[in-house]
């Protein structure tokens, strides 16, 4: 089962860059109000695009 | 492409980059019928071995990574491009990033697909599933692949509006996952233009491509077409999402728990049975987060449940999450070592992934391109509806064929399998099974011939709106500043 000294380091730096992801989209107010996100894809746009 | 009209002041107005999301858009339909028709060709092969015709090049096990690339990548893969292409920019209120790079990702994911379409029948495959291009198409993929993550992330990255919708969130992360996919299972040694040995071997390697596998399912084949889900239809049925905080949630959970699930290919084989263990497991969780896109995605009708009447496209995008829901039940059922002891090697796995990938991935793309495709060319709706229609009964009934009969075979072939007699002996020779499993190859190959039918009739109405629409330029709205 060599092939875990690749896949272990590699899912850990894997795991440390989602969870930088989600901690950016935490700070950065990405969930913030998100109530109103849905209807602006739906508002933003004229139904012909 | 990006300032091609002029403002009321005299300024250029920028315009959305759709030039490259119709060559995507019309080049998933020609892929969707030449994939479709390799696969009613191996369907055939597998039901009268004669069809093979003695000529290597049109050989089952030749084809069959044709069919599987060309249906995958080709059609799947454009579609992604397309409507990612076009999601990113109309949420995010920005043209492309590069379009001229966006360009190179079109031309050079159709030479994959020529590339593909001819060393595959040459027989030239490292013989990974789902990963058969040798190692030089795959350095151009490994290319493409990047130039696409820069212009989706750019564009992100260069967005007017603060908010990320959520459906960019699916399609990065399937970027992102394909990319780490690729690379690592793709690993290789080339010995010659043609033929390279894979970085791994024996069991390691078969953890690998499973993994790759998998995930290719969970990434490419999920959080990509859920990316379009969320886009499209809240704009089909012109309703919000029904819960926003679900579709973060789930989003989570979904691309944490599929990467741990590729084990379950690999049950009673010699990978160790606490790898089994886990990927039995976390494909048993990856019920609930698949679960709740699906219930997210049909309950947006909620209110609005009278639109599926009449709407044909709202047909085919719900009855896809109805899919996707039955396949992620399916899936991890299929999961648990018991069940799997049975299912293993036989044609329910087929049917299997024909569920997932007829009704979920294939409706899908149908439902968002029925969308699409018109407004790229400044219309509101297909060139026939009725012709939308009675293209979602056809490839309905065809799914149904498939699976219903792909149900039966595998479940008989298990137990065939597995039937010993008192004295320990087997009661039936392998051969008996294949016989047996005759007359369900024929259903199944009316099936998809259902399929492919509904899929020419997609390629007919596809025609005649764009021969009767105008390519014209999108203006970007402009975004009152203070809010986002």
């Amino acid at each position: 089962m060599d092939i875990l000294f690749l896949l272990i380091p590699l899912s850990a730096v894997l795991i440390l860059f989602i969870v930088g992801v989600f901690g950016w989209a935490v700070t950065s107010g990405q969930f913030d109000e998100i109530e109103d996100e849905a209807e602006r894809i739906l508002t933003r746009e004229p139904p012909g695009a | 492409m990006s300032t091609g009209l002029q403002g009321p002041n005299g300024g250029a107005e920028p315009v959305y980059s759709d030039g490259v999301i119709r060559l995507f858009s019309l080049a998933a339909v020609l892929w969707g019928v030449v994939g479709m028709l390799v696969g009613v060709v191996i369907a055939a092969q597998l039901a009268w071995p004669e069809l093979n015709l003695g000529i290597p090049w049109l050989s089952y096990g030749r084809l069959r990574p044709l069919h599987t690339n060309a249906v995958i990548f080709a059609f799947g893969g454009c579609v992604l491009f397309a409507t990612s292409y076009h999601v990113v920019q109309r949420t995010c209120q920005t043209p492309l990033f590069l379009p001229k790079l966006a360009m190179f990702t079109f031309v050079g994911w159709q030479l994959v697909i020529v590339l593909a379409a001819v060393t595959l029948p040459l027989g030239i495959t490292s013989g990974k599933e789902y990963a058969e291009l040798e190692w030089p198409i795959d350095l151009l993929i490994a290319v493409i692949w990047v130039s696409y993550a820069i212009v989706f992330f750019g564009t992100v990255g260069t967005r007017k509006v603060k908010h990320i919708y959520v459906a960019n969130w699916f399609f990065g992360a399937f970027i992102l996952a394909v990319a780490l996919l690729h690379i690592v299972n793709s690993a290789a040694v080339p010995v010659s233009l043609t033929k390279s040995y894979s970085a791994y071997a024996g069991v390691q390697d078969a953890m690998i491509q499973w993994w790759y596998g998998h995930n290719a399912v969970g990434f490419f084949l999920t959080a990509g077409f859920l990316g379009m889900m969320y886009y499209y239809i809240p704009r089909q049925a012109e309703r919000p999402v029904y819960s926003y905080r679900l579709s973060i949630v789930h989003f989570w959970a979904l691309i944490f728990t599929y990467m741990w699930a590729g084990p379950h290919h690999l049950h009673y084989t010699a990978l160790p049975d606490w790898a089994q263990s886990i990927g039995m497991l976390f494909s048993l969780v990856l019920l609930a987060p698949s679960w709740g896109g699906m219930i997210n995605g049909i309950m947006t009708l909620s209110g609005a449940w009278h639109k599926l009447r009449d709407d044909p496209i709202l047909k085919f995008l719900i009855v896809s999450l109805s899919f996707y829901g039955m396949s992620t039940f399916e899936g991890p059922m299929m999961s648990i070592k018991t069940v799997n002891a049975l299912s293993h090697y036989t044609d329910w796995t087929v049917g299997h992934v024909h569920s997932g990938a007829l009704g979920w991935v294939g409706l899908i793309s149908m439902g968002c391109l029925y969308h699409l495709i018109p407004r790229l060319y400044g219309k509101t709706a297909m060139h026939s509806v009725k012709a939308i229609e009675l293209h979602f009964w056809v490839a309905t009934i065809g799914i149904v064929l498939y699976i219903a009969a792909m149900w039966i075979a595998g479940v008989m072939q298990g137990l065939m399998w597995r039937a010993t007699n008192p004295d320990g002996t087997l009661v039936y020779t392998f051969v008996e099974s294949v016989k047996a499993t005759f007359p369900y190859y024929v259903i199944r190959l009316l099936g998809g011939l259902l399929y492919l039918g509904g899929m020419l009739i997609m390629a007919w109405n596809v025609v005649m709106t764009v021969r009767a629409g105008r390519a014209t330029a999108v203006p970007i709205p402009r975004v009152v500043a203070a809010h986002a």
